[in-house]
């Protein structure tokens, strides 16, 4: 019995090393069990590509997809470069997950083609935290070329999809050589005891992850340290006395 | 005209022995000053200079940013100057002491220049005088006559100054280098034009200027690169670096992926590479790797030097805060090194990631007056609210008086789906308040 299953450790980690992918690579916890556990690096990996894409009625503005991507650098280490597109980023929001501006570079083109050979410039400098672009279009050799120079260099990329039209909306299904990517659709928040709003919650949904079944969870929003919580009311199982039992008999 | 009837004819003239020499001096200082424009500046005496913007143009935000700033430059120091961009010096040169300056397209050289007067063609006095006898006034009529006879009568001078001007006719200018630059030149037997090749001859360039620059204590803060083809054209790239620095390599890199826009034609013969802006640079301690495990500390400044020859300078920029409430306002562009902000925007406010610039208005619908929006029509589809919270009011600086003054109510709102919006109104509903969308939230 422990023979075999070092015969299938041997070969996990032989399929990884085909996938690219080392076993010893680093990964940023996300704090939450149940998303670590399912991850293949126990947490994000870093010195890799992953992608963020929106979900929501307001999804090319892609707020809640920045939010979370904020608070994964916020919990990085090292100065971090914003390739941006648009000039629709509101820096102080990025302040409230603890990503501070005097840690962030950005470098701004109006063609998404020019996009690209910034983010690898950026991958490609040691010692970044982590570089953010803010893409349309990504293709597959495009994509695998970005991994390549994330995993030399130990620099994470996260790619914030954007679009703008309905054609450019379905580019973000194809796929890409991304070791991840994150559906991110805002969730009703819990209700309160008065009015006003509490702390958000987003539906974080893993669509690919390579050597992980996709998955989905509901969690609440980064706090002022970037970090992801499980909601109080949902971490520990439906409320006991909701739960029926079977009728005697 | 002798001077004595000039101060008959005006009383109280100022009179000047001229200095031409000095004058010729002072343009070279002014020729100099402009090198911070484009490597390739050359003498056009005696009240002239040359400026090859071809390749630099991109990092002054255009050609019409360039041309407005280099003419404000000059005038804040007190000189008065006309201008003008075109494909080839020789029309530059109409366009600018005889026509109104500015920018030509490419192309149109001939255009332009074909309704200025003959003397816009830089010919001798009695060449032009012989023109005019004939009834030649404007280029245009010049370039309509055959050429065999136009020849004949004015000289080859009238020709060969109507090509360049027209563009026809290549036109070296050759830039000066003030004595105390550091330069680098490389010139071949036989002209090279492959890629590879170039690369490999402005590493070798930049090993060269940094082992004089080590000699001398100096780092390079800008630096130049002139190609000089077969044919007499030149081709010219510049970058900067956002501090000293005396890395070959690195200096290297900045061209790489430039050098692909030079044009080799028939072959490029000789290369020069200038560090046309140096700063003093301490000799530092090479720290030695491996001996301890600490963190490869990131250097920003190499990456910001690669960033800015890809991008331009004022496109790579950090966000510092500015003391104001108003959210379109509170973020101001600072350069990437620029020392870390002191201040910074108040937390524990409420903000989003991404803001709507400019609003766009909304319907909404509110129990009551002063309530906040039960729902709200944006971009024709409709959102139900479960959630808000608000109001929050932001006014614009007090200091800036009651002219400019705006009130708005902020509030959060919550659909039914999660999403969060940020919304305000501009007035109270009252005073015909509107609402408007701002902002998206997590």
């Amino acid at each position: 019995m422990r023979a075999s299953r070092e015969v299938i450790e041997d070969l996990r980690r032989r399929i990884d090393r085909f996938h690219g992918g080392s076993p010893s690579r680093k990964s940023l916890p996300f704090g939450i069990a149940p998303i670590d556990r399912h991850l293949p690096a126990k947490g994000l990996a870093l010195g890799a590509l992953h992608e963020v894409i929106e979900h929501g009625p307001a999804a090319e503005f892609a707020g809640t997809a920045t939010l979370f991507t904020a608070g994964i650098l916020a919990r990085l280490k090292g100065p971090v470069l914003w390739c941006l597109t648009r000039r629709d980023l509101f820096a102080p929001g990025l302040m409230q997950v603890g990503l501070h501006p005097n840690r962030v570079i950005f470098v701004e083109t109006h063609r998404d083609a020019d996009v690209l050979p910034l983010i690898e410039e950026g991958l490609h400098e040691k010692g970044l935290g982590a570089v953010v672009g803010e893409v349309t279009k990504l293709g597959l050799t495009a994509s695998r070329r970005l991994q390549l120079a994330a995993e030399a260099s130990g620099v994470t990329a996260l790619l914030i999809r954007r679009w703008w039209t309905l054609a450019q909306k379905d580019l973000t299904h194809l796929p890409t050589a991304a070791l991840t990517r994150w559906r991110i659709t805002p969730a009703v928040s819990e209700s309160m005891p008065a009015d006003g709003l509490g702390r958000a919650r987003w539906q974080v949904g893993l669509m690919r992850c390579r050597g992980a079944e996709p998955c989905s969870w509901i969690v609440e929003a980064c706090d002022a340290q970037g970090r992801l919580a499980l909601p109080s009311d949902l971490a520990h199982g439906p409320h006991p006395a909701q739960v029926r039992k079977p009728a005697a008999g | 005209m002798p001077v004595a009837q000039a101060q008959a004819l005006v009383p109280d003239l100022h009179v000047m022995d001229a200095d031409p020499e000095g004058e010729s001096k002072s343009l070279l200082e002014l020729a100099k000053w402009a090198i911070r424009f484009s490597p390739v500046v050359a003498l056009d005496s005696p009240d002239g200079i040359w400026i090859d913007i071809a390749g630099v143009e991109h990092l002054f935000g255009g050609e019409e940013a360039l041309l407005k700033t280099l003419i404000a430059r000059l005038e804040s120091n007190g000189i008065r100057a006309c201008a003008a961009i075109a494909d080839v010096p020789g029309a530059a040169w109409a366009v600018a002491r005889y026509g109104k300056g500015g920018i030509i397209p490419p192309g149109r050289a001939v255009d332009a220049v074909s309704c200025l007067p003959v003397q816009a063609l830089r010919l001798s006095p009695p060449t032009i005088g012989a023109m005019h006898r004939l009834g030649v006034e404007r280029i245009g009529q010049l370039a309509a006559m055959p050429r065999a006879p136009m020849v004949r009568r004015f000289g080859r001078e009238a020709s060969l100054r109507l090509d360049q001007a027209l563009g026809h006719a290549a036109e070296p200018i050759s830039p000066i280098i003030p004595d105390e630059t550091t330069v680098a030149t490389c010139i071949f037997a036989d002209p090279i034009a492959r890629l590879e090749d170039l690369k490999l001859v402005v590493r070798q360039l930049s090993e060269e200027v940094c082992r004089t620059l080590v000699k001398k204590g100096q780092g390079v803060r800008r630096l130049d690169i002139v190609f000089r083809r077969v044919d007499e054209k030149g081709a010219a790239l510049r970058a900067g670096t956002a501090r000293a620095t005396r890395d070959h390599a690195h200096l290297a890199k900045l061209f790489d992926d430039r050098l692909e826009t030079i044009d080799p034609g028939f072959g490029i013969e000789e290369v020069v590479l200038i560090a046309s802006r140096t700063e003093p640079l301490d000799a530092t301690q090479i720290v030695a790797c491996g001996l301890d495990e600490a963190e490869e500390e990131a250097d920003i400044s190499r990456l910001v030097d690669r960033l800015t020859a890809r991008v331009g300078v004022d496109r790579v920029y950090r966000l510092a805060p500015v003391e104001t409430l108003v959210p379109e306002r509170m973020a101001a562009k600072v350069p990437a090194l620029s020392p870390p902000a002191r201040s910074a925007w108040p937390d524990g406010l409420p903000r989003p990631t991404r803001l709507l610039d400019p609003p766009e208005g909304i319907i909404t619908t509110a129990l009551l007056p002063d309530y906040p929006p039960a729902a709200f029509i944006w971009r024709r589809v409709r959102y139900k609210v479960i959630k808000a919270d608000g109001p929050e009011r932001i006014t614009s600086e007090w200091w800036l008086g009651d002219q400019h003054r705006t009130i708005r109510d902020y509030y959060r709102l919550e659909t039914d789906k999660g999403a969060r919006f940020w919304v305000f109104r501009d007035a109270p509903l009252s005073e015909g308040g509107r609402w408007w969308m701002h902002g998206f939230f997590a």
